[in-house]
């Protein structure tokens, strides 16, 4: 009699138990940019394993969508390739009634990639070859522009055919950021966004779409992610740093680009492009997680800062084998105090 | 209930009204009508609420451009500038293109397999063209770039040498156009227009075929002036099914077009579409007007599909009128 009891008793407390397990299962919901989402899923998965309590969902849906849903209450963070500019801050603010913090994650960049009949050289572009060429005021390989710092190069006298993305995406909003700090006439004309009004170029879906027509078509000139550039083993051009260097896109010389910045801003909504260090690369973005400062459930508010400090430790290192850039040390160690702002 | 048709014959009543209204409900008529008639509402009630959303959303981007939306030409979202032209000019050129590729070989092929094909062949090729349809459009999209364009580039330059001179075969030529986004569209609406259309002929009866040969025409006299008359509204039915699947078409187009929102007078030039820039530009868009305005592209595109379509079933009537089976 009593070993039947002390069974139920058994069975009742291991149910107990699971129902506790469950209970303190915690989902954190995420959505946002496209570009880190292969790290996040990789950091999301390792931080899951060591905390198993604690499980991610990310959708990665566009940088564009995740400021949407942050703003609408319904992810507990969003994630995007570009900085969120004073106007949505503002309708954040008076939404949700708290402030949003922007948390860089790694860092990406853009090469320019070119297909010309008979040049299998890595060329060298200058800003002002690039915003030219994207303007649609050089039209020829063999411009003096282009030809000048590539001695050497047979350039060909062919149009170019200029490549850009056709959907919106964080990858434009960084070139096209880029040529606006470059030059004037793009800022007033084109501006930056993650889609623009192209003055020439046809357009490419995603970075598959772009690459495939820069391959497909003699003469063309395109821009892709350093990632995908490298993953496919492409060549990409040299650019022009604002020391006066011609760099061709590496890891080290994106963090470089970030960790050159002066005066880094205390909201850490910062622009690296064409950033001042003589191993800067010029054509650099941060990507970043936005995050409420307020976080009224505990449990989630805990979970959250316990992973952007692993974010910033552990996380860091695996970034290099995914082939991003991690975060320079001076960024890290502002980001660790920016995160006692979550209340 | 006396305007309700009844296939039944009615008894003389008996039991007054009511015992009426339970035989017939009874004999499924009642049921039958209301069935039908709300699946048919649902239908007609989710198109009114989704035009309705459309409008509704587009409130402000509405505002902001008026009638101007529909005719101008600049998208520039950086600058908050939205015009719809060269998007619905580059649905109607790929939709055009389509339609003059897609419906002759279609309804060719449909003739084929149902009239002169042997019936085992005919079958079998039914069911390959109806795998075709099962393709998805991103598997046809890049089918179109790593296959059709590649051919395209060897064949259309040489072309273009000695056609030049007409402008819509102008200008250089990058594999990504207008003319081979209407390639691949005619390839993606084929099947609806074959197996349809092949279903209908099928479908009509023998003793018009029988009675036609009796009279001395030929089996191809028999084919093209009795039985493909009597199939007109099938095949008809088949075409704007088409028509709709080919201004709808989003990821297959967007593959292939060249993206570039210019009114170009030549075929062979980069365009964009409707569904294309909404596919594309959605995800990332930011701000209420932006959104605004791809939503209002949407309703455009709604009422860009009407008008053709109504224009479409307007040129099949006036032939019927002139028509003499």
């Amino acid at each position: 009699m009593t070993s039947r009891v002390h069974r139920v008793l058994a069975v009742l407390l291991a149910a107990g138990c699971a129902s506790a397990a469950l209970a303190q299962q915690l989902l954190i919901n995420g959505a946002g940019a496209t570009f880190p989402y292969p790290i996040y899923s990789k950091w999301f998965d390792e931080y899951h394993k060591k905390f198993p309590n604690i499980s991610f969902n990310y959708q990665s849906i566009g940088s564009g969508g995740g400021i949407q849903q942050i703003t609408a209450g319904t992810v507990d963070f969003g994630a995007s390739d570009g900085p969120m500019n004073d106007k949505q801050i503002q309708e954040f603010k008076a939404k949700r009634g708290s402030d949003i913090l922007h948390f860089p994650t790694v860092l990406g960049a853009d090469v320019p990639v070119y297909n010309i009949r008979g040049v299998t050289a890595q060329l060298n572009f200058t800003p002002e070859a690039l915003a030219g060429i994207f303007l649609g005021k050089i039209t020829k390989w063999n411009d003096p522009a282009i030809a000048g710092p590539n001695p050497g190069v047979n350039l060909p006298n062919a149009p170019i055919v200029v490549v850009h993305r056709s959907e919106g995406s964080g990858t434009t909003y960084c070139w096209t950021d880029y040529l606006s700090k470059i030059s004037k006439e793009w800022e007033t004309k084109v501006g930056r966004g993650t889609s623009v009004n192209w003055p020439v170029g046809l357009g490419g879906k995603g970075n598959e779409g772009v690459s495939g027509q820069v391959k497909q078509v003699n003469n063309t000139l395109g821009y892709v992610e350093l990632i995908y550039a490298v993953q496919n083993k492409m060549t990409y051009g040299k650019v022009k740093n604002a020391a006066g260097q011609f760099l061709a896109a590496s890891l080290e010389g994106v963090t470089a680009a970030a960790g050159s910045v002066k005066d880094m801003p205390a909201d850490f909504r910062v622009s690296i492009t064409d950033a001042p260090g003589k191993a800067a690369y010029p054509i650099s973005t941060f990507t970043w997680l936005l995050v409420p400062n307020k976080i009224a459930d505990p449990a989630r508010k805990k979970a959250i800062v316990d992973f952007l400090h692993w974010m910033l430790t552990t996380g860091q290192t695996m970034a290099s084998a995914l082939d991003y850039a991690p975060l320079p040390k001076t960024v890290v160690a502002k980001e660790e105090k920016a995160i006692a702002k979550i209340m | 209930m006396s305007a309700l048709p009844s296939a039944i014959d009615t008894p003389p009543a008996s039991g007054g009204a009511a015992a009426a209204f339970w035989k017939r409900l009874r004999a499924g008529d009642e049921i039958a009508i209301a069935v039908t008639f709300l699946s048919a509402l649902t239908v007609i009630l989710v198109t009114a609420v989704l035009v309705f959303e459309l409008y509704r959303k587009s409130a402000i981007s509405r505002h902001a451009f008026g009638w101007s939306f529909l005719i101008s030409t600049t998208w520039d979202p950086v600058s908050g500038t939205f015009g719809a032209l060269p998007f619905i000019y580059g649905t109607l050129v790929t939709t055009a293109l389509a339609m003059i590729i897609g419906i002759p070989l279609g309804v060719g092929a449909a003739i084929f397999l149902a009239e002169l094909a042997p019936p085992l062949l005919s079958s079998s090729l039914s069911f390959l063209i109806e795998l075709l349809a099962a393709v998805p459009s991103v598997i046809i999209g890049l089918l179109g770039i790593f296959v059709m364009i590649p051919i395209l580039q060897q064949i259309v330059p040489p072309v273009q040498d000695k056609l030049s001179w007409i402008p819509i075969f102008s200008g250089p030529f990058y594999g990504v156009s207008l003319f081979t986004a209407g390639v691949v569209l005619a390839i993606m609406i084929l099947p609806f227009i074959i197996s349809i259309s092949r279903e209908v002929i099928l479908s009509v009866p023998n003793d018009q075929r029988e009675g036609a040969l009796a009279l001395g025409a030929t089996r191809w006299e028999t084919t093209w002036k009795v039985v493909v008359p009597y199939a007109r509204k099938g095949i008809a039915g088949s075409i704007f099914l088409a028509l709709a699947r080919a201004m709808g078409e989003t990821m297959a187009v967007t593959m292939v077009v060249g993206n570039d929102p210019k009114i170009a007078h030549s075929l062979m030039a980069p365009g964009y579409s409707i569904a294309a820039v909404i596919a594309n530009e959605f995800a990332e868009a930011t701000g209420d007007l932006y959104q605004g305005a791809l939503i209002e592209l949407g309703l455009v595109l709604f009422g860009v599909t009407i008008l053709v379509n109504g224009a479409a079933r307007l040129l099949v009537m006036s032939t019927e009128k002139k028509g003499t089976s």
